[in-house]
């Protein structure tokens, strides 16, 4: 079955979308990247869309399903590299990403994410989450 | 207005989505379209794609050439034979869906497009029609 490769790099995992997904192959990735974080006991999701020809709702959604869920398992996501023209085209859409972090490039989406994870360590001794471990 | 350099595709599957991006792709780079009304033309397309066959239950797209004078744009005409839409104001609303969706993909595919026409008949199916001008 095809799918799209997730890179491990530390505590974060990597994801770069290189083809013109079709909806089944979203999901997919959706699915292997709850359970990736799980395995990995990753803190953190980069993924690259600078490939991406358009986002539509469809990937939009599942970009924010993905955020969302990899919240719930005490990750941050971060997406990165999306071209200008998809900006244009999404807010005209109607779709704004809320929840979703975003940067310019890989670079730039690993710091926000190793910021995110160290700010989110100190959180939790603060607020007695049941942050066990870090 | 005349139409010409028609292509007519099937809409069935995920990856008849893909397709049909594709080939609205290749229409508006040989129409000479800057890349941002080509990424405009391929979401909506994308969208009304991914109705016709979730909520039409599978149907055609026709690409159409048109010519008015000396402007030329791209027309999409989504056809199926499904359920139709029962209010077509409320389903043009952001945020109104009967299925999975977030809801913005009539809403999102008009305001991605220049002209846009939709003619429903409950039980006997929808027409959906696009025109982005260059």
């Amino acid at each position: 079955m095809e799918r799209i490769p997730i890179l491990r790099m530390g505590s974060f995992l990597l994801v770069s979308i290189q083809v013109d997904m079709h909806d089944r192959l979203a999901l997919t990735l959706q699915d292997d990247l709850t359970s990736q974080i799980v395995k990995n006991r990753a803190r953190g999701v980069l993924i690259d869309i600078s490939m991406l020809e358009i986002v539509d709702s469809f990937i939009g959604r599942m970009l924010g399903s993905i955020a969302g869920m990899a919240r719930l398992l005490d990750a941050e996501t971060v997406v990165v590299g999306m071209r200008p023209s998809v900006a244009i085209t999404l807010v005209e859409l109607g779709l704004s990403l809320h929840g979703i972090r975003t940067a310019l490039d890989v670079e730039k989406g690993m710091s926000l994410l190793q910021a995110a994870v160290i700010d989110n360590g100190s959180e939790v001794g603060e607020d007695q989450h049941d942050g066990a471990g870090y | 207005m005349t139409a010409q350099d028609t292509e007519c595709l099937e809409l069935r599957t995920p990856e008849d989505i893909v397709l049909a991006r594709q080939a609205v792709r290749r229409k508006a780079v040989a129409l000479g379209f800057g890349l941002v009304d080509q990424t405009k033309v391929v979401t909506a397309s994308s969208e009304l794609a991914r109705n016709t066959i979730d909520y039409g239950g599978g149907g055609t797209v026709r690409l159409e050439v048109v010519r008015n004078g000396a402007k030329a744009g791209l027309r999409l005409v989504f056809e199926d034979q499904g359920p139709g839409i029962a209010d077509v104001e409320q389903a043009l609303g952001d945020g109104f869906t009967t299925g999975q969706g977030m809801g913005l993909g009539l809403g999102g595919a008009r305001r991605l497009s220049h002209e846009f026409e939709i003619h429903s008949v409950p039980g006997a199916g929808t027409r959906i029609s696009i025109l982005r001008w260059k």
